[in-house]
């Protein structure tokens, strides 16, 4: 069971995509697992053949836990150790391992800390490496396989459910918490993961010291340039300006680098060669998730723009990856296009730094001596004292203005 | 298609990009953003959703008028006119 998130103790295998005998490439989606967070996509670390499946469906298991036993070709079975035990305790150092997208490794040595986050391979579910999402397909209730058996096994009609799962789906605590009834103890999954949220930015702001500079942009050359490229367009082409601000973090970190990486207990700050932006996406009924946009530097604007619709359309529809959450590097959370002025965010362990960006807002401004009104955002970036100081922030917001200023560069 | 028809589209459209909406609690005057909690992001996908399948060009200066149903039934009756 891989860790899925900075503060991930254990999930709920609720759906195998393979069976023994199956082969199997790296970064092949090949379970699904219900956590605090919903339920996400498992995908294999290692080439190589499903020789036995080692956890039962519904089954809670610990971070750490051995899913399943693949064997490399040429892998002799009496070649690797016994079978290690079924629900082993979470490593310790595994939560700060956030970054390593496994399941069952075949021998049973804890995996080595990556040095720094990586771009994973293409999913057998990618349809594409920029996919658009669709709508959510109408039909009959979304359920993941164990919810539905454990519904079945009780005799509750799934229709009568409310689920709590992105998207609506039903997840197995939502039936665990029907058939409880009255005399359920049980926090509900919506309120598990605002347990979950609050342990992980409890636990970043006793650990991180963060620090904060705001700068307050004009946006108007942005926005003209939307309008004027957008103009005309279909739907499915049109851009967002909230993806000229993750293509302008994206830039921006790499030319400050250490903004972009991960705080490790043992090693100290790595660096990330890839820069994995996270983009935050609140959850309708309470809830948010950071999946990341896997090597966005290498994404022009529109692969971007298609990145995040397909992010937003799988956190809707529970169908996020395991890699997508852990290998952020950075964090955008953006306001939208209405609401607050501005953003003071909590950084996301063990990322190191986080960009907030207030909603547009008409003010006046100094434009070559005059007052003219102006489109301007605030832009907060919430950094990590250990790793960076002022005068980094400071390079980091002046790379991101003139870039945001330059929409044509992006 | 009538107006009545319209708002059917608009609210099965709608129900599709944020399938835990359940379309019996939607009022004619929720605001889409306010009330129903739906972001710039889904808005789009809702936007290209209706005009795949209504063939209406939504401009990006119009999306104000889809802000309920009641006023997107109302838009969508005048462009499909």
């Amino acid at each position: 069971m891989p860790s899925l998130g900075a503060d991930m103790e254990a999930g709920r295998l609720v759906e195998w995509l393979v069976k023994p005998g199956d082969t199997v490439r790296r970064g092949d989606v090949v379970a699904v697992v219900e956590t605090q967070k919903g339920a996400i996509e498992i995908e294999i670390f290692k080439d190589g053949t499903v020789t036995e499946l080692l956890a039962d469906l519904g089954s809670e298991l610990s971070v750490g836990a051995p899913l399943a036993t693949v064997l490399a070709e040429g892998e002799a079975p009496g070649a690797r150790p016994g079978a290690p035990a079924p629900s082993p305790p979470a490593p310790e150092n595994a939560k700060a391992r956030a970054a390593e997208p496994d399941v069952a490794p075949a021998t049973t040595e804890p995996p080595e800390a990556k040095p720094a986050p990586q771009s994973p391979p293409a999913s057998v579910r990618q349809p594409s490496p920029v996919p658009t999402a669709p709508p959510a397909a109408p039909g009959p209730r979304r359920a993941s396989p164990a919810a539905r058996q454990l519904a079945e096994a009780h005799g509750i009609d799934l229709a009568t459910l409310t689920g709590s799962g992105p998207g609506g789906a039903i997840l197995f605590a939502d039936v665990e918490h029907a058939t409880s009834g009255a005399r359920d103890t049980k926090a509900s999954p919506i309120a598990e993961m605002r347990k979950a949220i609050a342990a992980a930015m409890t636990r970043a702001k006793r650990t991180i010291p963060h620090f904060y500079l705001s700068q307050t942009i004009d946006v108007d050359p942005a926005i003209a340039f939307l309008e004027r490229r957008n103009a005309g367009c279909p739907p499915e082409d049109r851009i967002l300006l909230g993806a000229l601000f993750v293509r302008a973090t994206v830039l921006a970190a790499t030319k400050v680098p250490e903004m972009n990486g991960h705080y490790l207990d043992e090693q100290g700050f790595v660096l990330s060669p890839a820069v994995n932006a996270g983009v935050a996406i609140a959850l309708r009924g309470g809830g948010l998730v950071a999946p990341a946009l896997i090597d966005a530097v290498s994404m022009t604007l529109e692969e971007t723009m298609a990145g995040m619709r397909d992010l937003v359309g799988r956190a809707r529809a529970g169908r996020l990856r395991g890699s997508e959450m852990t290998q952020g590097t950075i964090t955008i959370s953006s306001l939208g296009e209405s609401g607050a002025e501005a953003m003071t965010g909590v950084i996301f362990p063990p990322q190191v730094a986080l960009v907030g960006i207030g909603a547009p807002q008409l003010r006046p401004w100094v434009v070559d001596g005059a007052v003219v009104p102006r489109h301007v955002v605030t832009l907060t970036i919430s950094a990590d004292h250990r790793v960076s100081d002022g005068r980094k922030v400071a390079r980091f917001i002046a790379a991101f203005e003139t870039l945001i200023q330059k929409p044509e560069t992006l | 298609m009538t107006s009545p028809d319209y708002r059917a589209v608009f609210l099965e459209e709608l129900c599709r990009i944020a399938p835990d909406i359940d379309p019996e609690t939607v009022g004619d005057n929720d605001h889409i953003q306010d009330d129903l909690e739906l972001d710039s992001m889904d808005i789009l996908n809702l936007v290209t959703a209706l005009s795949e399948r209504l063939g209406i060009d939504i401009p990006e200066k119009d999306y104000p008028a889809i802000s309920t149903v009641k006023s997107a039934a109302d838009y969508l009756s005048r462009q499909g006119a």
